[in-house]
């Protein structure tokens, strides 16, 4: 089966600045994929090409094997999308702002009402079916977003920072509703801040900065290339610290009042840390994918 | 390409402005039938008597006879053309509604013609409640005054294209303080709704003249009062082409504006 979205080359330019500087990806059918990377990146640019909302500048884009510069309408009919910000119609209520969007795609009444029936259960909404909208708080209105992105019943869902803002009982729902999805054969890209919630979605994932894709891969072997399989965090390290991980070969990361030690090896050498160099609290914990990501994109703020 | 490419979709969008429309109607349809009642009460008592009769197209007409169809000639204009600035602005800026339904198979071409096609529906119920208001006064002549419902609709059509290039073009919401103090306002003034053009110099009556309301208060006026002359089809044709000008430059607009 060809791919689900396939980029080449792909790039916007706005003036001199490259925005998206000619990736290449692939995502394959009935997988999660997530575009990673710091504010700038060029993850929603990239997502909004995928939909049209922003023409390529050069590259190649397929969705579904047809072309975005020439077939959208069919893409899109195809698709569904749930975007960052609130774009509900604040003068209906819950039920009527699915119906109303399912006409955009011509979908006949009774299957629309059908649908919608089924997915305000699936976002546990049955109940506020006749809210006004602009009642709803936050954590609802991304989970009738949601909804409202399946109406149509699409073959891929792109979700552009998903949970970003929820409190953490809203995310870990959604959360619940995506990895349901994605096991009925949904096909799901998605951007989004929260490591957390790439290394549990996501399949394969890419991080992007300055419009490049700096790696790709499944969110464990990222830990495992690039930042191994635990880390030591040591609050206030002192010099002879310094020394012994110079000594030693250690890959560090040294923040001033923090040093970050990854390591492979398990507890023994956050055991010898700690009974040679620790009078305060050292930390070990598992690699994560957000020190794949610290490590690759800096810790420098972003304007 | 000068045309944009646009199928029936468009009409989904007339739909859901219809839909969000139906549930708050009677504030907009309030102010249509009571403005006109206003009208003939500040016009009628008040003016009328110290006016008297008005020479018109060869006819006599009190002073209410001539105003009426020049109301509903403003008000078809006003009803399209405050749809699609401030109404369509609130939609695309804050409500980011535009944004969307361009994740769905509608193109932004197709979202501005839906929006437009319900800018000349307002237009239309404008005309319809000024029209029951305006009637029982004996100030239309029937069964010719149906025609005023094909002209709200060219003008609606017109003014609804002209709005939405605003709507592409200004930055913020205020800014269509601009168009409406220095075009709407003075055409209401200068159109032939008040007072016949004849009263002015000759020099703003062919400014007066190149002015689209003009032509559809006069289109409005004709067909209420049952006059059809075939320069009616040349004030139509003028309509037209102000509206079909105005709709490319404002497809134009937003599709610079939003798909960036």
């Amino acid at each position: 089966m060809p791919p689900v979205i396939e980029a080449k080359g792909l790039t916007k330019r706005y003036g001199e600045l490259a925005a998206v500087d000619g990736i290449s990806f692939a995502v394959e059918r009935g997988t999660c994929f997530g575009i990673l990377g710091p504010n700038g990146a060029g993850k929603t640019t990239t997502i909004r090409m995928a939909y049209g909302f922003t023409p390529l500048s050069s590259g190649e884009l397929r969705v579904f094997g047809l072309d975005v510069t020439r077939d959208l309408p069919a893409i899109k009919m195809r698709l569904g999308v749930c975007q960052q910000g609130n774009t509900l119609d604040p003068d209906l209520s819950v039920a009527e702002n699915l119906m109303v969007y399912s006409r955009y795609y011509g979908m006949p009444r009774d299957v629309a009402l059908r649908r919608a029936g089924e997915l305000l259960e699936f976002i546990a909404l049955e109940g506020r079916r006749d809210a006004p909208v602009a009642a709803l708080s936050g954590g609802l209105v991304r989970r009738l977003m949601l909804a409202r992105a399946l109406i149509n019943d699409p073959e891929l869902l792109i979700l552009d920072e998903p949970t970003t803002g929820l409190d953490p009982q809203s995310r870990h729902a959604l959360w619940e509703r995506l990895g349901e999805l994605g096991r009925r054969g949904l096909t799901i890209l998605l951007t989004t801040h929260y490591l957390e919630e790439a290394a549990r979605l996501c399949t394969r994932l890419v991080i992007m900065d300055h419009g490049r894709i700096l790696v790709e891969g499944a969110p464990r072997e990222l830990v495992r290339e690039h930042v191994g399989s635990g880390v030591v965090e040591v609050p206030e390290p002192t010099e002879q610290l310094r020394a012994f991980v110079r000594e030693r070969g250690l890959r560090v990361d040294d923040l001033g009042h923090r040093l970050i030690v990854y390591t492979g090896e398990g507890e023994e050498l956050y055991r010898e840390i700690t009974k040679r160099f620790c009078a305060g609290e050292c930390l070990l914990r598992p690699a994560t994918l957000e020190d794949v990501f610290l490590r690759l994109t800096g810790r420098d703020l972003r304007e | 390409m000068l045309i944009p490419r646009v199928t029936s979709r468009c009409w989904r969008v007339w739909q859901r402005d219809a839909v969000v429309w139906k549930k708050t109607w009677a504030i907009g349809f309030l102010p249509p039938l009571l403005e006109p009642l206003l009208y003939v009460a500040a016009f009628g008592l008040g003016l009328g008597g110290l006016i008297g009769a008005l020479a018109w197209n060869g006819e006599k007409l009190t002073y209410l006879e001539y105003l009426a169809p020049g109301i509903v000639g403003a008000g078809v204009m006003n009803a399209a053309f405050f749809e699609t600035t401030y109404a369509s602005f609130v939609r695309m800026y804050y409500q980011k509604t535009f944004d969307g339904i361009l994740a769905t198979p509608l193109s932004l071409e197709e979202i501005v013609t839906g929006e437009v096609l319900w800018g000349a529906t307002r237009s239309l119920i404008t005309a319809a409640a000024m029209m029951a208001a305006l009637s029982p006064f004996g100030l239309l002549r029937w069964p010719q005054s149906l025609l005023l419902l094909p002209v709200a609709a060219l003008g609606g059509l017109a003014f609804a294209a002209f709005g939405m290039v605003f709507t592409g073009v200004l930055p913020t919401i205020e800014g269509f303080n601009l168009p409406v103090f220095l075009v709407i306002t003075p055409m209401f003034l200068f159109s032939g709704t008040f007072f016949p053009l004849e009263q002015l110099p000759l020099w703003a009556q062919r400014f007066a003249w190149a002015l689209p309301l003009t032509h559809l208060v006069h289109l409005a006026r004709s067909v209420a009062l049952g006059v059809f002359p075939l320069q009616l089809f040349a004030n139509a044709a003028y309509l037209a082409l102000f509206g079909a000008t105005a709709y490319v430059f404002g497809v134009r607009a937003m599709v610079k504006r939003l798909i960036t």
